[in-house]
């Protein structure tokens, strides 16, 4: 896709903003519709799209390949670990309540979902980014005339 | 557009607009399965398939189901897609036409299903009933209580973070392995068919599978660098094919000592130019 100029353009305008909007998605989930696994999914979207215009190979020293599999099993980490946060500070696995002791505002709960759901982020994002990777890497780049 | 329905819905006595939505999104939901069905190319399938994701999303908006269209759309109409593209890659680009029969049993079977469902439709209670079963269970109490435990203005969230904490948790170990088995069987870098095993003394590798970077056909130019438009032609197909396989076989070397993640940058260099145009891959 070398030759695609408004593409190359309006996409570079775009992933960014793509991605801030993900972030958005995540943090304001709380609040409105989303969470973490839209969010992961959207993050995944940008960088599908970067592939595609831009080519693989760029999109692989762009978003290496190695970070995937510390971005997986971060996100399991993170949710399995708020748990047993959780758990150490006195509570039952995932209540939420005693990450903040408050007792007349739930402040923990919020604390706990926004953990919870950025682990959520990391492991759809790079889980589809994996996916992509894996198909996308099998079969050289084409050129637009043989789609 | 929005004052032509309001005129409509105005005419027709009682009928609200988004009923009149929610029949046209369910037409064109219609219309774009029975294209899905018809149309052999396979792009313009995966096309349309994402064409039916949003609009299945759109309809959700329009039931309020806001979160189940995030998801909807985001999925459906954006990774599924670019997924089924590159599977498509490395398959085919058109389907084969599918010779019809007269299967009459099955076509039984389909109307009977069909007619049952409109038997039981007027046995479902009505949009946004408060007396049904789902707004009277325990989905109100969800709704009452998370205001106070949870202090989250999204009972969907609550509900899926806090109160199924553990549903999400082994939703997203799900997530995980699906990537895992991924990685496991295809690599990262298109690289899992390199795989050799020693079987009883005997040599077995995957010939057949297909690989990153590398031409599997002798239809495939193997010409690295690019020629001067002066030059001949290579003289007959018989060199080409040896140099195809001699390189194959160097890069199998290559790529067998080398790890994983650095092959792309080796295999850069050894990037056949584009393909002329016409040539069936």
């Amino acid at each position: 896709m070398n030759s695609h100029l408004i593409l190359r353009t309006v996409s570079k305008f775009l992933i960014p903003l793509i991605v801030v909007y993900g972030l958005y998605v995540h943090f304001h989930g709380d609040f409105g519709p989303g969470g973490g696994f839209q969010a992961g999914v959207i993050v995944a979207a940008a960088v599908v799209l970067y592939a595609l215009i831009f080519g693989l190979d760029a999109c692989k020293v762009a978003v290496p390949p190695s970070w995937i599999r510390i971005g997986m099993t971060t996100g399991v980490l993170l949710y399995v670990g708020t748990g047993v946060v959780t758990w150490l500070l006195g509570g039952a696995f995932l209540d939420y309540d005693v990450l903040r002791n408050n007792p007349d505002h739930p402040a923990g709960q919020h604390l706990g979902i926004i953990l919870v759901e950025l682990g959520v982020l990391f492991t759809v994002a790079t889980v589809m980014v994996a996916i992509f990777y894996a198909f996308g890497s099998r079969t050289p780049d084409i050129s637009d005339e043989d789609w | 557009m929005l004052n032509l329905i309001n005129a409509a819905a105005a005419q027709a006595g009682n009928v609200p607009p988004t009923l009149i939505i929610d029949i046209c999104l369910m037409a064109m939901l219609v219309v774009v399965a029975f294209a899905i069905v018809r149309i052999r190319s396979l792009f313009a399938i995966v096309m349309l398939q994402g064409v039916y994701s949003l609009l299945s999303a759109a309809w959700f908006v329009s039931l309020d189901a806001v979160d189940v269209a995030f998801t909807e759309s985001a999925v459906g109409a954006g990774i599924s897609t670019v997924l089924m593209l590159s599977a498509m890659l490395l398959t085919d680009r058109k389907s084969a036409p599918v010779p019809v029969k007269k299967a009459l049993g099955p076509l039984m079977v389909c109307v009977l299903a069909g007619a049952a469902m409109f038997y039981a439709i007027p046995d479902m209670p009505a949009f946004g009933d408060p007396d049904s079963p789902a707004n009277t269970g325990p989905g109100m109490e969800y709704m009452t209580a998370s205001v106070k435990q949870v202090e989250v203005p999204n009972v969907v969230t609550a509900v899926l973070a806090s109160y199924r904490g553990y549903d999400t948790m082994a939703e997203t170990v799900v997530i995980f392995m699906a990537g895992l088995g991924v990685l496991l069987l295809l690599g990262l870098n298109g690289n899992a068919g390199f795989w050799q095993a020693k079987v009883q003394g005997q040599n077995i590798c995957t010939q057949a599978a297909p690989r990153a970077r590398i031409l599997t056909s002798p239809s495939d130019k193997p010409n690295t660098e690019p020629r001067a438009p002066g030059d001949p032609e290579p003289s007959s197909k018989n060199t080409s094919v040896k140099k195809v396989a001699a390189k194959k076989t160097a890069a199998r070397k290559t790529a067998a000592k080398k790890p994983a993640t650095k092959r792309t940058t080796s295999k850069k260099a050894a990037k056949k130019p584009a393909k002329p145009k016409g040539e069936a891959s």
